[in-house]
């Protein structure tokens, strides 16, 4: 295959989509990636959404994510314990917690990725026990904390194969004569339109990550998991995703993992925290912040091995605005994945 | 006018030139090679075949197939103990288990009478042997270093199995002496030839019947298997299944190349089928450049071509040559020979149009030098 482009390329190869140069006021809505020369009506990404998403709200009212009794060892190492979740349909759920609180691990259990004990279901049916792409076809979508696209593919055959999971054997060894209309769709939401013949290898950061929503979209998934999804982006482009969510979260059970706390506040509709491998608090946003337990844990106790934040660098009584950068997740969790980089 | 049909004509129109070019030279070499240079020929594009499989498998796919001796030699022994019946006429015996057996056809043996029947196991055999190790290897998540070990012993207990059963397989010595295949007399050039061409057609069929995977939904989706098994799973695929169909096309690729192999050269023995042989498949492949459309191909025709010569010269010294090579290739240019076109300066087109035709030029040129041989 071709070589990575060098560095330089990359940089180039990923300028054509750059992010709005300045923030939208809140009435002015910034869900516009793909902004082509001329200002369009409608921003394209939320048009986009719509069409993929439908409006029909009532459809999947009885989709919703139950987690009972949750438990995951590793070697004698409990890594999460006794989580109790629900999570429903237009209720966008954040899921935070210092580094090692595991989140990811929650999000591994559910998908199937390591074996836990308790119950998992979606929609009514159990998720343990069944194998990662069973529980992928049951309307379960989920994405990496270290981006993970199909980098020697192009935007247009990541989704393409993300599109794909239903097709018969025959459609498969046929070659793609015309992009699906969810594929061109999804493009369109996740403003990457553009670069729909590149590489993903050589797409900004932010871009993959898109593309990961993108490839959610059209994988039909009505749970959709999103480890991190804004690490590593721009306000504006935090902002755009931030939007993006909601809608989906309006048609789907979607869980968040974050760590930006400004982010969190901005389109949480609900926060549940994780610690230590449990559930330490839920509710709104305010009801969290307030938490004594919650701001303990954030202000780093000599209990908290973590100590991801400073103490003394934020006022007493609030959760940090930063407590833990997005990127600050230690070396070994990112690894452990066995994604490269 | 959508935007991937654009995209892939340039890449098409290389990869049909090269087509083309590939098949003028091989409906040339008959005017220019001698009988003797022709079956040689021939022999190597059995051995390419292999090769092309592979170049799917393990190129795409990122299945290292250490061990298609396996199918090359199933593919092989059922074509040679079809012309070992027909030779024997109907109802008779072979003429080494006379010499070392019961003087009694064993009862697995007779399916292969019909000729039919034989062309039909020849394609059947090594897809379920496949289907099966593969289902049972890819869905326990067996990858990497432990396949390629997997099939190693595989091949090294095939070729122990062939040897240990002297009087039904003919043991170290294999089957050999054939007089006709499918009733036209292996001792008439003219015939000689027509298998020539019938080698080299079949072996354009599979390089056409591998672009059209690798252009096709189930390319797509392999290469993405390759570089991200999990993220595939996560979409819905079991990637195993995939990999399946990747590895019992390779095996049925290797086992047409087995069983043309045993006309053409008039012997299939435990030799050809072990570790060793199983391991030069594999290094002709990694020197055409695995990725490529006709790297393998190219890469394999050469190596066997040099083997002979170097052989013809000095008989012990190929096996070091063959070594070094492999070494400098993974070392230096691990996308093959075929990658060399990427290095050479060239005009700047955009980065999309360089895929697919990569392996031509370079390739070409040694295929040329074969031909010469
Ligand atoms: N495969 C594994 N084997 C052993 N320990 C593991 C494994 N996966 C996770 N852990 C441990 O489980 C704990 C929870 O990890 P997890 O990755 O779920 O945390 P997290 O909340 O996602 O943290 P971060 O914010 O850093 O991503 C950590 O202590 C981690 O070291
Ligand atoms: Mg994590």
């Amino acid at each position: 295959m071709t070589d990575t482009p060098s560095t330089g390329q990359r940089a180039e190869l990923a300028r054509p989509h750059a992010a709005p140069e300045k923030r939208g006021t809140p009435d002015d809505r910034p869900g516009t990636p793909a902004a082509g020369p001329a200002p369009r009506a409608t921003p394209p990404g939320l048009a986009g959404a719509d069409a993929l998403l439908g409006t029909d709200t009532t459809r999947f009212r009885h989709d919703y994510l139950e987690v009972r009794g949750l438990r995951v060892e590793f070697d004698g190492f409990v890594a999460v314990r006794d989580v109790d979740l629900t999570v429903t349909q237009g209720d966008l759920r954040f899921l935070i917690g210092p580094n090692g609180a595991g989140k990811t691990t929650l999000i591994d259990a559910v998908t199937g990725l390591v074996r836990a004990t308790g119950s998992a279901a979606f929609g009514g049916s159990e998720l343990l026990g069944r194998t990662t792409h069973r529980i992928a076809r049951a309307g379960v979508g989920r994405t990496f904390q270290t981006a993970s696209v199909f980098e020697e593919l192009t935007v247009l055959q990541n989704l393409d194969i993300a599109a794909g999971a239903r097709r018969r054997p025959l459609t498969l060894l046929r070659r793609r004569t015309t992009t699906p209309p969810a594929v061109e769709q999804a493009l369109e939401t996740v403003g990457l339109t553009a670069q729909r013949d590149l590489p993903a290898g050589v797409l900004a950061h932010g871009q993959k990550q898109w593309l990961e929503i993108g490839m959610l979209l059209v994988q039909d998934a009505h749970l959709l998991l999103l480890d991190e999804p804004v690490a590593g982006m721009t306000q504006a482009e935090r902002e755009e995703t931030g939007q993006l969510l909601r809608r989906i979260g309006s048609q789907r059970v979607v869980v968040v993992v974050e760590h930006d706390m400004e982010f969190l506040r901005s389109f949480a509709d609900s926060v549940t925290v994780m610690h230590q491998g449990r559930v330490l608090a839920e509710g709104t946003v305010a009801e969290v912040q307030n938490d004594p337990a919650v701001v303990e844990v954030y202000l780093g106790t000599p209990a908290e091995p973590a100590g991801d934040v400073p103490a003394g660098t934020v006022p007493a009584g609030t959760v940090p605005a930063d407590a833990a950068p997005a990127d600050a997740a230690p070396a070994d969790a990112a690894t452990r994945e066995g994604e490269p980089r | 006018m959508t935007v991937p049909t654009a995209l892939l004509r340039p890449g098409r129109t290389r990869t049909l030139a090269a087509f083309g070019l590939a098949t003028v030279l091989l409906l040339l070499a008959p005017a220019v090679l001698s009988p003797f240079r022709l079956d040689l020929l021939a022999k190597f594009l059995c051995l390419a075949m292999v090769a092309v499989g592979i170049g799917l498998a393990w190129g795409r796919g990122g299945l290292l197939t250490l061990g298609q001796g396996v199918y090359f030699g199933l593919g092989g022994y059922l074509m040679a103990m079809h012309l070992k019946l027909a030779d024997a006429g109907p109802g008779g015996v072979p003429d080494f288990m006379l010499l070392y057996g019961t003087g009694q056809v064993p009862g697995w043996w007779e399916p292969l009478r019909s000729p039919v029947a034989a062309i039909g196991l020849i394609l059947l055999v090594p897809a379920v042997v496949a289907g099966l190790l593969g289902w049972a290897v890819f869905t326990r998540r067996v990858r990497g270093a432990y396949f390629a070990i997997l099939s190693q012993a595989l091949a090294a207990a095939f070729a122990i199995l062939l040897i240990g059963q002297q009087q039904t397989t003919g043991g170290t010595n294999g089957l050999n002496g054939f007089r006709a295949f499918f009733g036209y007399d292996l001792a008439d050039p003219a015939n000689k030839q027509m298998l020539y061409l019938i080698a080299a057609a079949v072996l354009l069929v599979m390089i056409a019947v591998v672009r059209g995977l690798t252009a096709s939904r189930f390319g797509e989706l392999l290469v993405a298997v390759r570089d991200q098994e999990d993220r595939v799973r996560f979409l819905g695929y079991d990637p195993a299944l995939v990999k399946v169909v990747a590895y019992v096309v390779a095996a049925v690729m290797a086992a047409v190349g087995g069983a043309l192999f045993v006309p053409v050269v008039g012997i299939i023995s435990p030799a050809d089928v072990g570790v060793v042989p199983s391991i030069g498949f594999l290094i002709g492949v990694a020197i055409g450049g695995r990725a490529t459309l006709l790297g393998p191909v190219l890469g394999s025709i050469a190596v066997s071509w040099a083997q002979t010569s170097i052989s013809e010269q000095f008989p012990s010294g190929w096996i070091y040559f063959q070594g070094a090579l492999f070494i400098l290739v993974v070392a230096f240019l691990p996308g093959g020979l075929a990658s060399v076109t990427g290095l050479l300066p060239r005009r700047r087109s955009a980065p999309a149009h360089d895929d697919g035709g990569t392996g031509t030029e370079p390739g070409t040129g040694l295929a040329a030098e074969g031909n010469r041989a």
